[in-house]
C-alpha cells in the first residue's frame, strides 16, 4: 500500500514540466478556483448568515450582504435554548450509533462468510447484496411505513434504527468484502493448521487485520444515517422524536415568517459532526473509496 | 479434507461437526443481514407492488381493485407530468455533473499544491446532509433576498430580482443546479480514483509518438476511464432520479407542479393524502426506469471484462 502511494507520487509529477506556468494558470488553477469558490459558497452563505443580526439580513442597501459587521450568537441562542434542537441533535446521534453497530455487525458475519466461507451460492448471495443496494429508499418508504405502524413502531427511534440497515447493510457488506479480500489466505490456513476455530480466525485475524475497512465502513454508515431523511419525515411524528435533517425544516419553518438566522445555524450545527468526523478519516474516506471503485 | 477416520475415534460433537461445515456456517454467519434485509427490503418491495393493487389509505388496510390505481394515473395529467419532469431532471443533471466531475476530476489528477486538502474540500457539499444545505440553497434563492439576484444586480447584469423558486422554468433550472451542486463530488472523487489507475507510462509513450494533448484524453484517457464510468453514472443516475430531498425542501413540487418528480408525487399522494396504495403505484412506477438504468450498468461491466482481456 505505502510502495504503491510513493510509486504513485512519482509518476503523478510525470509530464507536468513540460507545460509552461501561464498555460497551468488557465488550464488549471483558475477552473479549480472557480470550482471551489462554488461548491463552498453555500457553506460560507450558511454560516455568515447564522451570526449575521436580522437588521443586516434583509437591508443590503446599508450591508455588504457578504459580509457581516456587527457578528451575534442570537440565532444560536435562539436554537440552542429555546427549541428542541439538542433533542433533535441527541436523537440523530443515538439513532445513527444504533444503526451503524448494527448494520456492521450484521456485515462482518455476511461479508466474511459470502468472501471466505465461500458456501455454496456465496456468489449469487453477493450479487443479491449488490442488488439489495440499488433499491432506493424513495419506492420503499410506503410499504415501510404500513409495516412500521403494524408493528407498533411508528414515532419511536426503533422504527429508524431497524430500516436505516436495509440501505446501510449492502453498502457495508460490499465495502468489508473489498476488504477481506485483501488479507492472504495463506494467513487463515496457517491459523486453521494451528486448530483454530472459524470464529477465532475472525475475531483474531481478519478483525484486527481491517479496522482500516471496519473505520470507513463505520463512518459512511454513520454519515449516511445522519443525512437521512425520508425515512425519518415518515415514520417520526412527534417533534421530540425527530432528526435534526427533519426537525429543522419541519419545526423551524413556521407559517410565513422564515427565521433564517435560526436555519442556517440549524444547517450548520447539523452538519458540523459529520464533517468533523469526515475530516479526521479523510485519508481512509477517499482512500476506500479509490478501493471500492477498483474492485 | 478428507481425513480418514479411526474406528476408535469417539464421533465430533455436533458443535464442532456444524462449526466445520462451510455451509453450516456461512448459514449462520449471513442469518443476521438475511432477517435484516428479508424483512425490511425485499418484504416491503414485495408488499408495495401489492398495495399498488389495492385501494389502501392510511389507518385503512385496502382491498384488491386490481389495475385501478394504474389505470386513474395513466390518465393522471400529473403523473405524466411529474414522468416527464423527473426524466427531464435526471437527464440535464446528470449529464452536467458528468461534464463538470470529469473536468474537476482531470484538474485533481493534476500535480498541485496542496493536493489532499483540495480533495477533502471537495468532497464537502457530499458529505453534508442534502437536507441541510438544500436549505441554504433556499436562502440563496429566496425570492427577496437572494444573493445570486443582488451580485448579478451589482453587476450589472439584471435590471430586476430573479424569482428562483416561482417561475416554472427557474425552478426547474434551480433545483437541476443545487442538484449538480450536490453530485459533482461524488463523480470528481470516484473518476479521480479512476484516473489514478491509468499508468503515466501510457501518456508517456503517447506523447513520444506525437499525440496532441486532445489526442491524449481521447485516445488515452477515455478509453481506460469507460468501466469507471459507467458504473459512476450508473449510479449518480440511479440516485438523481430517485431524489426526494432536494425537490421537498425546495419547492415542495411547485410552482404548479413543475418541479414535481415521481418521488414526491408518491410522498404527497401516498403519505401528505393519505392514499397508500395510489402513491405505492407512482413508487411502482419507477422501478422499470431502475431496472433499464441496472441493465445499462451490466453491461458497462460486461464491456469492462473484455476490455481487460480476462473471462471473469
Amino acid at each position: 500500500m505505502v510502495m504503491k502511494a510513493k510509486r504513485q507520487d512519482i509518476d503523478e509529477g510525470g509530464m507536468g514540466y513540460l507545460q509552461s506556468l501561464p498555460r497551468r494558470v488557465v488550464t488549471v488553477y483558475l477552473p479549480l478556483l472557480v470550482f471551489v469558490i462554488v461548491l463552498l459558497f453555500p457553506f460560507y452563505w450558511m454560516t455568515i448568515t447564522a451570526v449575521k443580526p436580522n437588521l443586516e439580513m434583509t437591508d443590503y442597501a446599508q450591508f455588504n450582504p457578504f459580509w457581516v459587521v456587527n457578528p451575534t450568537l442570537e440565532h444560536i441562542h435562539y436554537l440552542l435554548f429555546e427549541t428542541s434542537y439538542p433533542g433533535w441533535l441527541l436523537n440523530t446521534i443515538i439513532i445513527s450509533t444504533a444503526a451503524t453497530f448494527l448494520s456492521l455487525l450484521a456485515s462482518v458475519f455476511a461479508a466474511y462468510a459470502i468472501e471466505r466461507l465461500r458456501f455454496s451460492g456465496a456468489r449469487q448471495v453477493g450479487l443479491g447484496i449488490f442488488l439489495a443496494y440499488l433499491v432506493p429508499p424513495s419506492i420503499l418508504f410506503i410499504p415501510l411505513s404500513v409495516m412500521v405502524f403494524n408493528l407498533g413502531l411508528y414515532d419511536t427511534p426503533f422504527a429508524l434504527i431497524l430500516t436505516y440497515p436495509t440501505f446501510l447493510v449492502p453498502f457495508c457488506t460490499w465495502l468489508l468484502m473489498g476488504y477481506f479480500r485483501s488479507i492472504p489466505f495463506e494467513l487463515e490456513e496457517c491459523a486453521l493448521i494451528d486448530g483454530a476455530s472459524r470464529w477465532q480466525i475472525l475475531t483474531k485475524i481478519v478483525l484486527p487485520l481491517s479496522v482500516p475497512g471496519l473505520i470507513s465502513a463505520g463512518i459512511f454508515a454513520f454519515t449516511l444515517s445522519w443525512n437521512e431523511f425520508i425515512y425519518a419525515l415518515t415514520f417520526i411524528q412527534s417533534s421530540e422524536n425527530k432528526t435534526v435533517p427533519v426537525g429543522v425544516l419541519t419545526e423551524l419553518v413556521r407559517s410565513d415568517v422564515y427565521e433564517w438566522g435560526a436555519l442556517m445555524a440549524g444547517a450548520l450545527i447539523g452538519s458540523l459532526p459529520v464533517v468533523v468526523l469526515y475530516s479526521f478519516f479523510v485519508e481512509h474516506y477517499v482512500s476506500s473509496m479509490t478501493g471500492a471503485v477498483k474492485e | 479434507m478428507a481425513v480418514p477416520s479411526v474406528a476408535a475415534q469417539p464421533r465430533p460433537s455436533i458443535l464442532s461437526r456444524i462449526s466445520e461445515s462451510r455451509n453450516a456456517l456461512g448459514f449462520g454467519f449471513m442469518l443476521p443481514a438475511a432477517v435484516l434485509l428479508l424483512v425490511f427490503l425485499t418484504y416491503p418491495l414485495g408488499l408495495g407492488v401489492w398495495l399498488g393493487f389495492t385501494d389502501a389509505r392510511i389507518g385503512r388496510p385496502g382491498i384488491f381493485i386490481g389495475t385501478e390505481n394504474y389505470q386513474y394515473l395513466w390518465s393522471d395529467g400529473v403523473f405524466w407530468l411529474s414522468v416527464f419532469n423527473t426524466l427531464l431532471y435526471t437527464i440535464s443533471a446528470s449529464i452536467v455533473k458528468f461534464v463538470l466531475g470529469l473536468w474537476l476530476a482531470l484538474i485533481l489528477n493534476e500535480n498541485l499544491p496542496f493536493k489532499s486538502f483540495f480533495r477533502a474540500i471537495v468532497l464537502l457539499p457530499w458529505v453534508v446532509p442534502t437536507v441541510l444545505s438544500a436549505i441554504a440553497f433556499w436562502w440563496i434563492y429566496d425570492s427577496q433576498f437572494s444573493i445570486l439576484s443582488w451580485a448579478l444586480q451589482q453587476m450589472g447584469l439584471i435590471d430586476h430580482r430573479i424569482n428562483f423558486l416561482g417561475d416554472p422554468t427557474n425552478a426547474r433550472a434551480s433545483v437541476i443546479a443545487a442538484n449538480v451542486w450536490r453530485g459533482i463530488p461524488f463523480v470528481a472523487i470516484t473518476l479521480l480514483a479512476g484516473l489514478q489507475t491509468i499508468p503515466q507510462s501510457l501518456y508517456e509513450a503517447a506523447t513520444l509518438d506525437g499525440a496532441s494533448r486532445w489526442q491524449l484524453f481521447r485516445y488515452v484517457t477515455l478509453p481506460l476511464l469507460t468501466p469507471i464510468i459507467a458504473i459512476t453514472m450508473t449510479f449518480s443516475v440511479l440516485f438523481t432520479f430517485t431524489d426526494f430531498q432536494l425537490i421537498y425542501v425546495l419547492t415542495r413540487g411547485g410552482p404548479v407542479n413543475a418541479t414535481h418528480l415521481m418521488a414526491t408525487l408518491s410522498f404527497q399522494r401516498g403519505i401528505s393524502g393519505g392514499q397508500l396504495g395510489e402513491g405505492a403505484a407512482i413508487a411502482v412506477a419507477m422501478i422499470p426506469f431502475l431496472l433499464a438504468a441496472i441493465l445499462f450498468s451490466y453491461f458497462g461491466l460486461q464491456r469492462r471484462k473484455w476490455q481487460q482481456g480476462g473471462g471473469d
